[in-house]
């Protein structure tokens, strides 16, 4: 994929571009939508999470699990280069997307973020319309017309099974919607700029049961056109809704009094969930996690 | 509550009565302040009312609209001071707004930590500055240098416009600090929502945050403009036209301000304390800047209704 790892790299830095390592990326098949290998990631002198070696396919969906502080947040948000936000952070190992490092000097975290959306575990819509919510990624890209906007604003919204419940508010505050109309519409959003990965990080711990229901339902739907990778501290919803489970928890270590996490297990939902082949992992999804 | 039997006996849950005295009479202290308070500004709209209505219906009308503000002379021509007023706001609102907004947005969104650090307590020692040290500030050196270099040496040595770029400069702390504060409470995850949309930093800045801080920074604006309206002692100081002034529309010559009237009416050497036209003149500038500030205050919330963005 030679033309994704020249547009994730500004045009400034274009004579660094030869740095990337395309020599991986050129296997199209093989090569996982992300690869991590060795990560680890330190909040200042603390290490939060280490060790990390995952490979993410495309068309599935991923269910991060383990205890609180393990890092699961962590590691997504190195996905879509969000902890460059954090002053502190700082993120060592590798992590590849379609084979091409993340973390490299040429890449462009904007151009990244293009590409891998991401859904907050509280609803974080804009304080605007439902519809200038959607159009704001698309109009970041600099779409324009009216009519094309109208028609990403709808089809997103009809993909995140919302349309039917905002067609005639669309000129109405976001705001106003309820906490799981909120949230889809915060995916409806994340869908509308036409992403090949969308992270979500807890996207139902404030939602009631029906409005989870839907939104499983809806990730379901939308498996097929993207890459989904979700933080869930459900059992129920990571073994219902993913192919494949990732379990982190966390150790105590020799460099500091806190705890740091590590990546246990990654493997079909169905095995991480029937025969775990680590007794850490058995303990927690059986419940038996201290 | 030693015995079961009693245990549940309302008395257990009563108000004890030393309490109940203690909670009185803090509550008597705070309303005494808040009804003193409001006597206080009662007492001052009634005193700026009585004179304001008695100097109105005492003066000629016609001295209302001539030549100049000469107050002494019984020439009491209103626009002189509303024009005066309206450019030494006006111009220094040109020096503070873009100047205020723009370091706001830079230490809320753009600074590192480290520089906010010590940039931000800098702008409040600005907003410390007496107004009276700006005053001179505008005639030793605005005027030499700024103005004189604009205009070519047509100004006069005292001038509105010095005086207008004073205000600005003292406006800004004001309009800075409140529209930082403004930005800064915006939410986090709704930065984070931009970002994760693959927005940068400047059309997070102006999509997002800008959009959502508005009421406050609306704030801000109407209250750097009352600081500019309501400041004497540059304007005294640096427009010129102490006793009086003749009407005129050129920023380069001397000019006078309402307040600027109002302070020169209290220190001339004739003092006009007392009674006397000139006297109550000055509570009716005093109550048309009372309504002046009013109004903006009214229509400054009224378009934080209409535009704001509530998160
Ligand atoms: N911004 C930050 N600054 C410093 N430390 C942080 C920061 N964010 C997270 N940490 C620390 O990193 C560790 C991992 O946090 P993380 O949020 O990734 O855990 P998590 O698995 O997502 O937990 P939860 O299930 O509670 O969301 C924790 O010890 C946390 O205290
Ligand atoms: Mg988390």
């Amino acid at each position: 994929m030679p033309e994704l790892a020249s547009a994730l790299t500004p045009l400034r830095s274009s004579e660094n571009s030869r740095k990337v390592n395309m020599t991986e990326a050129a296997e199209t098949d093989q090569v996982p939508v992300f690869r991590t290998r060795g990560l680890a990631v330190y909040y200042g002198d603390f290490r939060a999470v280490r060790d990390v070696n995952l490979d993410v396919r495309g068309q599935e969906i991923t269910a991060f699990i383990g205890p609180s502080g393990c890092g699961k947040s962590t590691v997504l948000r190195c996905f879509d280069r969000m902890n460059d936000l954090i002053p502190s952070a700082r993120v060592e190992g590798s992590v590849e997307y379609h084979g091409i490092n993340l973390y490299d000097k040429a890449v462009d975290a904007v151009e990244v973020r293009r590409r891998v959306g991401m859904v907050f575990q509280k609803p974080n819509p804009f304080p605007k319309s439902i519809y200038d919510n959607l159009a704001f990624g698309p109009r970041l890209n600099g779409i324009k017309k009216k009519n094309e906007l109208d028609e990403i604003v709808e089809s997103s919204l009809k993909r995140a099974a919302l349309w039917d419940e905002v067609k005639d508010r669309l000129k109405a505050s976001a705001m106003g919607l309820s906490g799981g109309q909120q949230q889809r519409l915060c995916i409806a959003r994340c869908i509308a700029v036409e992403p090949d990965v969308i992270l979500m990080d807890e996207p139902c711990s404030a939602l009631d049961p029906i409005a989870t229901a839907r939104i499983e339902d809806l990730m379901q739907e939308i498996k097929r056109d993207f890459t989904i990778i979700i933080v869930t501290h459900n059992m129920q919803q990571a073994a219902r809704v993913s192919d494949r489970t990732a379990f982190f928890t966390t150790e105590v270590n020799n460099e500091s009094d806190r705890r740091t996490g590590v990546l246990v297990e990654f493997d079909l939902t169905q095995k991480m969930f029937s025969r775990p082949s680590d007794e850490r992992t058995e303990a927690y999804v059986t419940g038996r996690f201290g | 509550m030693s015995s079961d039997t009693n245990r549940w006996e309302i008395g257990s849950l009563r108000l004890a009565p030393a309490r109940r005295r203690a909670d009185t009479r803090m509550r008597l202290i705070f309303s005494a302040a808040a009804v003193a308070t409001l006597a206080i500004s009662i007492l001052i709209i009634y005193t700026l009312v009585k004179d304001a209505w008695g100097f109105f219906i005492d003066v000629p009308k016609g001295d209302l609209w001539n030549i100049g503000w000469f107050p002494r002379r019984g020439i009491f021509d209103i626009k002189t001071l509303i024009l005066g007023t309206l450019m030494v706001t006006g111009i220094a609102m040109l020096i503070a707004v873009p100047l205020g907004l723009g370091v706001a947005i830079y230490l809320s969104e753009f600074a590192a930590p480290r520089v906010r650090r010590v940039l931000k307590p800098i702008i409040e020692v600005l907003a410390g500055i007496p107004s009276v040290v700006l005053g001179y500030f505008a005639i030793s050196f605005i005027n030499p240098n700024i103005i004189t270099a604009l205009v070519g040496g047509s100004n006069k040595a005292f001038n509105v416009a010095a005086a207008g770029v004073a205000v600005g400069i003292l406006t800004i702390p004001i309009i800075a600090s409140v529209s930082e504060d403004a930005l800064r409470a915006v939410p986090m995850a709704l930065r984070e929502a931009s970002y994760g949309l693959g927005a940068r930093r400047v059309s997070t800045t102006f999509r997002v945050v800008f959009p959502a801080a508005i009421s406050g920074i609306v704030a801000a604006l109407i209250l750097g403009i009352s600081r500019a309206i309501g400041e004497t002692m540059v304007v005294a100081i640096a427009a010129g036209a102490v006793g009086g002034g003749l009407f005129s529309t050129d920023p380069f010559q001397p000019g006078q301000t309402m307040t600027a009237a109002m302070a020169a009416l209290g220190f001339g050497s004739d003092q006009v304390a007392g009674s006397g036209l000139a006297f109550q003149s000055l509570f009716f500038i005093g109550f048309l800047l009372f309504v002046i500030t009013l109004v903006l205050n009214m229509i400054g919330d009224r378009l934080v209704r209409k535009v704001r963005e509530e998160y």
